[in-house]
């Protein structure tokens, strides 16, 4: 089988600009937020280490405040000023010294952090006398399109957001830094259909200005949607160059994968009698006694089903997922083919047949310094092959790995090659070979194909596929709505913690699923 | 089979395992060539006293006898850095084990290896016990065990000061030591001299060589095999490799911190033993003081490895008793602190350095299987 990589690079009207128009034009600098109007500045702090005047090589300003040196900027005026140039040429004064900048100057997004619907973004940034200073934005994040947190979120650092939420973070970001030319990988993978419309919006605004756009996505639909032209890129080079009015999505696929795409299906009613996994009641309070984290879920799952759990990020998924692991002390009780396991650690509910995949494939299921047949023993430290007794018995190890990557189509050099050595997609199908080779009564798959391609996607979704046929019971969390359409025999959504909706996959659209999820419905 | 043997011995990958040792010794010999030059005397002069001093017979047994303790110190050391933490306290650790010991198996007789067994026991109860504060206040409060084991050590020093004045001691006729009433020989450890004589190695003056040597070797081969062969082992790695993953994975971390710290402390309860029990027979003032300083170093240099940790001790013993010969030719003898400081330093830049070169390699091998 021959292994694809796929890239659809796809560029916007513009693409001269890349060439043409290096150098933007202040005022088309400052007119190329697209829903400038719409987010409203709060509040803006700049924070100096040092400021130096290069001209007199003096210090011209130091304030400090504690171990962050802080000023406060008493200005008040709106996003619109902010940005229609009124400071790009303007004097500040600031303790009596004057301050030229230009927002082409800024250089680097520090920090960025939410707070209640509040985005602060910190970036380096330079001006005209090539003063390096720290500025502060809060941006009122109620109207803007790509911060929506949706749960009411404290005080919290981006490390602790979900993937999803980093993402909207770094669009915003890219928006705000007036780039002329902007990439985006794979953008709409965690975003719900309303916010892929969003976000399409705004792409629109930005080729209207001028801007060139490259969107690298595997979603035909989006690419045809999207994009004046198409490359469409395999195994690291390109296959084809055509206008997107010119193709179908049927031509795009065939360019693409060289033979049909695979779909996310799965045939007929698999599910058994028994059931394997039985959530009852299950919350989790948080330690401030604030809103519970997930409140009263309920719900069965039975042996040959997939329960797909659709929701925006950080709506409780991950919480669930630590809950039916063991990994986060609950309420309620959680039975496990009708006895309780309430009581059982991580390691006990591993050995009792509970696979998992993780969502953040590296952060949680790999030691990614490790060679491969080390990270097989992973999760699997109490149980044969692997292990013979309490000795770790390497020959079966290499063994079970071998087969693994032959099963699972992981391409290394073999079982001592470093997990940190492999492509995602490889990474990913090595996990998932890892979980299924103890052939689990039961599998948390946390977004099992996110950013792989779509071959290694594919191959996950055969392998799931076949396990639900021989009776696996599978809990899909994802946030590709087609995959979890797709893959689930029954749909729950999750907002806020619970679950507000049941739906059938069969007679949902991925656009209904999405207004479910925002609680638009 | 034989298509995994040849790669285990492709020229590239052995050239790689030396190219790190080599890199940082050529490095630190020529950094410490600058601190001798500085001091205005011929490095090679310098080298070449210290190679001729440091491999007489005699100086060979005093070597080993400076490297055992280091050893099982750095032992106990490597313990927590496999499991992601660092127990600094093994300096205190191992005070208190030599200490208690000492007075406690001085108390009382028994058979021959029993007793040694015993006083074993007694060492890694305390070592053990002094380290389980921090792991207690590590596990159940979150103190970071660098701080905690830093503030044990001077506690230990303090405390093992006060016992021996105030309870501990006996005194001696004539002397200003104070020492713990000496060991009855049930509880010596005998020198491994007949042993050594058996196969030709004549006495040396001041020569003999600790029969903990064994004991040694036999905790670093134990803990080659724990670490990287056992489920316990495995999952003390894996909670230092990625403490997430482990914890996804079903290892009870706090657990494994708590046995961690403990472990390490017993272990490092047993690396002032080689001393009081092959030669001084009692804990007095002279106990040899910054083993578990020196020992830090030494895992360091070792990698953590077992093999390593040997090889980096008995260099650190042979720049310390070598050194000694500098005197002679009007060399500050404390030049081989500048040479333990440059090799470890460039050891470690070099190991790194080679590490990702490894990653790429591996790398491009990745993307030849791939695109085959």
């Amino acid at each position: 089988m021959k292994k694809l990589v796929l890239i659809l690079s796809i560029f916007f009207f513009g693409f001269a600009s890349l060439f043409g128009q290096v150098e933007v034009e202040d005022s088309k600098v400052s007119s190329i937020y697209p829903n400038v109007d719409e987010r409203k500045i709060i509040e803006t702090k700049w924070r100096y280490t040092y400021a130096l005047h290069l001209e007199s090589n003096t210090i011209f300003h130091k304030a400090e405040k504690g171990y962050e040196y802080f000023l406060y900027f008493k200005y008040n005026y709106t996003y619109d000023q902010f940005l229609n140039g009124e400071f790009d040429k303007g004097v500040w004064s600031l303790n009596g010294s004057d301050l030229f900048y230009s927002f082409k100057h800024i250089k680097n997004f520090v920090i960025a952090q939410i707070t209640k619907n509040v985005l602060v973004l910190e970036f380096e940034q330079t001006n005209s006398k090539g003063t390096f200073q720290y500025h502060f934005v809060r941006v009122d994040t109620k109207d803007a399109p790509f911060v929506k947190p949706v749960n009411e979120l404290p005080d919290v650092l981006v490390e602790e957001l979900g993937v999803g939420q980093r993402q909207r973070v770094e669009i915003l970001k890219v928006l705000f830094r007036g780039a002329n030319i902007l990439i985006f990988d794979e953008p709409t993978a965690v975003l719900v259909p309303q916010e892929v419309d969003d976000l399409f919006q705004a792409l629109e605004g930005l080729r209207a200005q001028g801007m060139a756009v490259i969107f690298i996505s595997h979603k035909l639909d989006e690419v045809l949607r999207v994009a004046d032209e198409v490359t469409v890129v395999r195994q690291g080079s390109t296959v084809a160059e055509v206008k997107s009015k010119d193709v179908t999505a049927r031509q795009l696929a065939e360019l693409m994968v060289g033979s049909e795409l695979p779909q996310p299906s799965t045939q007929g009613h698999t599910r058994r009698d028994e059931i394997t996994l039985a959530l009852k009641d299950v919350s989790i309070p948080t330690a401030t006694g604030s809103r519970d984290l997930i409140s009263n879920i309920t719900f069965n799952l039975h042996a040959g089903e997939v329960v797909g759990i659709a929701g925006v990020e950080g709506n409780g998924q991950a919480e669930l997922v630590e809950a039916i692991m063991g990994l986060r002390d609950y309420t309620g009780s959680i039975e496990f083919h009708g006895d309780s396991i309430d009581a059982l650690s991580v390691a006990d509910r591993h050995d009792l047949g509970i696979g998992l995949i993780p969502e953040d494939r590296q952060r949680q299921a790999l030691m990614m310094t490790s060679p491969l047949w080390e990270n097989r023993i992973l999760g699997h430290q109490r149980s044969k092959p692997v292990m013979r007794g309490f000795v770790i018995d390497k020959k079966a190890t290499f063994e079970s790995t071998r087969t693994i990557m032959q099963e699972f189509d992981v391409r290394a050099p073999g079982p001592d090659t470093l997990a940190a050595a492999l492509s995602g997609g490889n990474q990913q199908k090595f996990i998932v070979g890892r979980e299924m080779s103890k052939a689990p009564a039961l599998l948390v798959a946390s977004h099992p194909t996110r950013g792989v391609d779509v071959g290694a996607q594919g191959a996950i979704w055969d392998v799931l596929r076949k396990a639900r046929e021989k009776g696996m019971a599978i809990v899909l969390i994802s946030a590709d709505l087609e995959e979890l359409i797709g893959m689930s025999d029954r749909l729950l959504v999750m907002l806020r913690g619970t679950i507000t909706a049941e739906l059938d996959p069969a007679k949902t659209t991925p656009e209904q699923l999405g207004s479910a999820m925002t609680g638009a419905a | 089979m034989s298509n995994a043997l040849t790669r285990k011995l492709s020229p590239s990958k052995i050239g790689l395992a030396v190219a790190a040792p080599l890199a940082a010794a050529v490095f630190s010999i020529l950094i410490s060539s600058l601190a001798v030059i500085a001091s205005k005397k011929s490095p090679i002069e310098a080298f070449k006293t210290m190679w001729d001093y440091g491999t007489e017979s005699g100086s060979l047994m005093e070597i080993v006898n400076t490297a055992t303790p280091y050893y099982i110190a750095a032992i106990a050391i490597a313990v927590t850095f496999r499991a992601g933490l660092f127990n600094i306290g093994v300096e205190g650790q191992l005070r208190l084990g030599a200490l208690f010991s000492c007075y406690i198996g001085a108390m009382f007789v028994l058979p021959p290896v029993l007793h040694v067994a015993a006083v074993f026991i007694v060492a890694m109860t305390f070592g053990g016990l002094w380290a389980a504060i921090a792991a207690y206040l590590k596990v159940k409060r979150g103190v970071n065990e660098v701080i905690s084991t830093i503030m044990l050590n001077a506690l230990a020093g303090g405390l093992s000061a006060y016992l021996l004045s105030k309870h501990f001691a006996v005194i001696e006729e004539g002397s200003n030591n104070l020492a713990t009433k000496e060991l009855p020989a049930s509880a010596q450890v005998p020198d491994l001299m007949p042993l050594l004589r058996k196969v030709g190695i004549e006495d040396q003056p001041g020569g003999g060589v600790y029969g903990m040597f064994f004991v040694a070797v036999a905790l670093g081969l134990i803990f080659w095999f724990v670490v990287n062969r056992t489920r316990f082992g495995f999952e003390l790695r894996a909670s230092g490799l990625n403490p997430i993953a482990a914890r996804v994975s079903g290892v009870n971390s706090k657990k494994m911190t708590f046995l961690a710290l403990v472990i390490s402390g017993a272990i490092a309860g047993l690396a002032g033993l080689p001393e009081v029990l092959g030669q001084t027979y009692s804990y007095n003032l002279g106990f040899r003081a910054g083993i578990g300083f020196s020992a830090i170093a030494v895992a360091l240099l070792g990698r953590n490895s077992a093999g390593g940790m040997a090889v980096s001790a008995l260099l650190f013993g042979f720049l310390e008793v070598s050194s000694r010969s500098l005197e002679l030719i009007d060399i500050a003898p404390e030049t081989y602190v500048i040479m333990q400081g440059s090799i470890l330093l460039s050891a470690v830049i070099a190991y790194e350095v080679v590490r990702r070169f490894k990653l790429t390699l591996q790398s491009k091998e990745l993307a030849k299987v791939v695109a085959a």
